[in-house]
């Protein structure tokens, strides 16, 4: 037992250099700074450490999990409740080992599963930012996590199991752009956290596999980007994935970004340099892709009186933006007539967009977008459910039905 | 084993505040709008113009300031109502800035007050409060603030009538339950807190009762001095 409990330690500090209680005397550079804060855009910092309508950076917001709520830590340089005692090693042991400037092992709902990727440089720019914000006092509440996933024990298990520190070997750099979009996606850009499935212990599995992740408590699906049946975009123009990264559409895809993706791209990927958006592009486009799942489209097979109610609530409600054969408007409402986000085996994505709507972000290329009404007080679960299935099964859609169970599942866990 | 399911799933869905130095200038609104805001009309009727039957308020020639200041609560968290708290996450000051000066400037008829066959009693006490207020619980007029006619006041002063009763309750409610606020001082936070749950439902009742005076236009002025300090009155507005 003793032995298990050694190791398990060993494991949990491998790779650990001293850690110096330094503070910088001097103030970073001006250019030090900026780095800094567009590095810490990249990471989308802001969006997890700001609560709503709370000061940038102070942390305090809740991050709901399977295993309870995690509530942010204050990034400013507060000495009492948030980095102002932290050194730069501190700072860089948190990025790179998950471990607090105590010792306390940190939560992976900071994605230090992949920050552990990134550079010493990189994390010491984000540092000298976090240093330069206003102070803000404002201590983070106590995390509601229940035993065992509460106590220190359980999360030095299963770091031993699911996190190793640092970069993880890669193939052979395809070119230097690949290699700094491979850089960004694993590592700031963290989005295996999403779109890689995870298991029941909440680990993503071998890695970035980037093959779609369900999002437990937001309900939400982030499809694959190894799948052209998905989110894949090895198909696209280069240009076409740089556009929706930075302005939360595509228009020559008939693509835009909602629900979570909507955040990522208004606090995070809209203010990617072109020469980063194009490395992401391009690694993206180079992930090795699934094959399509074999068969054609199959006619929906749905109760007859399900098809009607769908087409009646289509005409009255969708038809007006969307076209009356799906066919969308270019630029403004997409179109859902061979749409794959329509398409997902999931129903998830379209069951929350029809509830409660959404606008696409507001980014500097598309600082103006359309919207999607919320229907949560419009439309009974079974006619949501009905036109959804018509539309999954309408204008040469093949996708499975949605039934009212479905719908009312979303509903009620998304509260 | 698999009962011992561990730790995090890591979720970075994020609803961070959307933070601009400075409030924008109304911007004169494109021909295009009609198609953007058709997100808002499934609940707020065609051009805003709901009905005061039901619960969702009519935005239609509001003052801007007014609908502008909402759109910027219900998007960072001052205002809670999960329909649109989720729709507006992610748009900026200008955007919102222009979607209410567009409904501002929708001059549509109002329909006639759905409230009908109120109790004598429940009305006098409404017209009372609404008219008079009520001096001993610190209660001031709502036409001291609302305008005569209670079709709201420039900037940022909605009207009171022409609105769904079932709404009116909630705001109130809503005040008294710290799930609405305005910029601070929030001014009606403290009045609804001075009105016991009958003045409530006997402001409402009334309110709803009333025809819209003037096709429902805001005053430039309010009739005399404002009896409380309110934040947010220029509405976002230079």
């Amino acid at each position: 037992m003793a032995l298990a409990a050694a190791l398990v330690w060993m494991l949990n500090l491998r790779g650990e250099a001293p850690v110096s209680d330094v503070l910088p005397q001097a103030t970073a550079s001006a250019q030090t700074v900026e780095r800094g804060q567009y590095l810490a855009r990249v990471g989308n910092c802001m969006s997890c450490h700001t609560a709503k309508g709370g000061a940038p950076y102070a942390g305090g917001r809740g991050i709901q999990t399977p295993f309870g709520t995690v509530f942010t830590s204050n990034l400013t340089p507060d000495d009492e409740t948030g980095l102002g005692r932290w050194s730069a090693d501190h700072f860089w042991r948190a990025m790179h080992h998950g471990r607090s400037r105590d010792g306390r092992l940190l939560y992976p709902a900071f994605p230090y599963t992949e920050y552990t990727q990134v550079s010493r440089e990189d994390a010491d720019a984000i540092y000298a930012f976090l240093r330069s914000l206003p102070p803000v006092k404002q201590a983070a509440p106590a995390h509601a996590l229940g035993f065992p996933y509460s106590s220190q024990g359980a999360l030095a298990v299963w770091r031993a199991m699911f996190f190793t520190p640092g970069a993880t070997p890669t193939p052979k750099p395809v070119s230097a752009e690949w290699a700094r979009g491979e850089y960004l996606v694993r590592g700031l850009g963290h989005c295996a956290a999403c779109h890689s499935p995870r298991n029941a212990w909440g680990a993503t599995r071998g890695g970035n596999d980037l093959q779609g992740g369900l999002l437990p408590l937001q309900q939400w699906y982030a499809p694959a980007l190894t799948s052209a049946a998905e989110a894949g975009v090895a198909h696209w123009k280069t240009e076409d994935v740089v556009a929706l990264l930075r302005t939360g559409q595509a228009p020559a895809q008939q693509a835009s970004v909602s629900g979570p993706m909507a955040d990522v791209v208004f606090n995070s990927t809209q203010h990617l340099t072109d020469t980063d958006a194009r490395a992401i592009a391009v690694y993206l486009q180079a992930l090795p892709q699934q094959a399509a799942p074999a068969g054609e489209a199959r006619p929906v097979v749905a109760p007859a009186e399900t098809l009607h109610l769908g087409a009646r609530v289509y005409e009255q409600q969708c038809a007006q933006c969307h076209g009356a054969q799906g066919q969308g408007s270019p630029g403004a409402f997409p179109a859902l007539a061979g749409n794959r986000a329509v398409l997902l085996s999931e129903p998830d994505n379209l069951v929350q967009l029809v509830l409660h709507g959404g606008y696409a972000p507001a980014t500097a290329g598309n600082p103006r977008p359309h919207g999607m009404p919320p229907f949560l007080h419009v439309l009974a679960d079974a006619e949501v459910a009905a036109v959804l299935t018509y539309v999954r099964g309408s204008w040469g859609n093949g996708a499975a039905p949605v039934s009212a169970m479905d719908v009312y599942q979303r509903r009620e866990a998304r509260r | 084993m698999p009962c011992l399911r561990l730790l995090m799933v890591l979720l970075l869905l994020a609803v961070p505040p959307w933070l601009h130095a400075a409030p924008p200038e109304s911007v004169p609104t494109a021909d295009d709008m009609a198609p953007r805001v058709l997100a808002c009309v499934a609940c707020h009727g065609r051009e805003g113009r709901a009905t005061n039957q039901g619960y969702f308020p009519r935005i239609a020639g509001k003052p801007a300031g007014y609908l502008y200041n909402q759109l910027r609560n219900f998007r960072d968290g001052r205002r809670s109502y999960p329909a649109m708290n989720g729709l507006l996450e992610y748009l900026s000051d200008d955007y919102l800035m222009e979607m209410a000066s567009y409904f501002s400037r929708m001059d549509v008829p109002y329909p006639a007050p759905q409230t009908h066959n109120a109790a004598p009693a429940v009305l006098e006490r409404g017209r009372q409060l609404v008219q008079q207020g009520d001096a001993a619980q610190g209660v001031p007029a709502c036409v001291a603030c609302h305008g005569t006619a209670l079709t709201g006041v420039q900037k940022a002063i909605p009207g009171l009538v022409g609105l769904p009763r079932d709404y009116l309750n909630a705001q109130l409610g809503a005040w008294q339950a710290g799930q609405r606020h305005a910029h601070a001082p929030d001014c009606m936070a403290d009045i609804a807190r001075r009105l016991a749950p009958a003045d409530v439902a006997a402001v409402s009742t009334w309110l709803s009762s009333q025809p819209v005076a003037g096709g429902g236009k805001p005053a430039a002025q309010p009739p005399g001095l404002l009896p409380l300090a309110c934040g947010g009155l220029e509405g976002g507005l230079r």
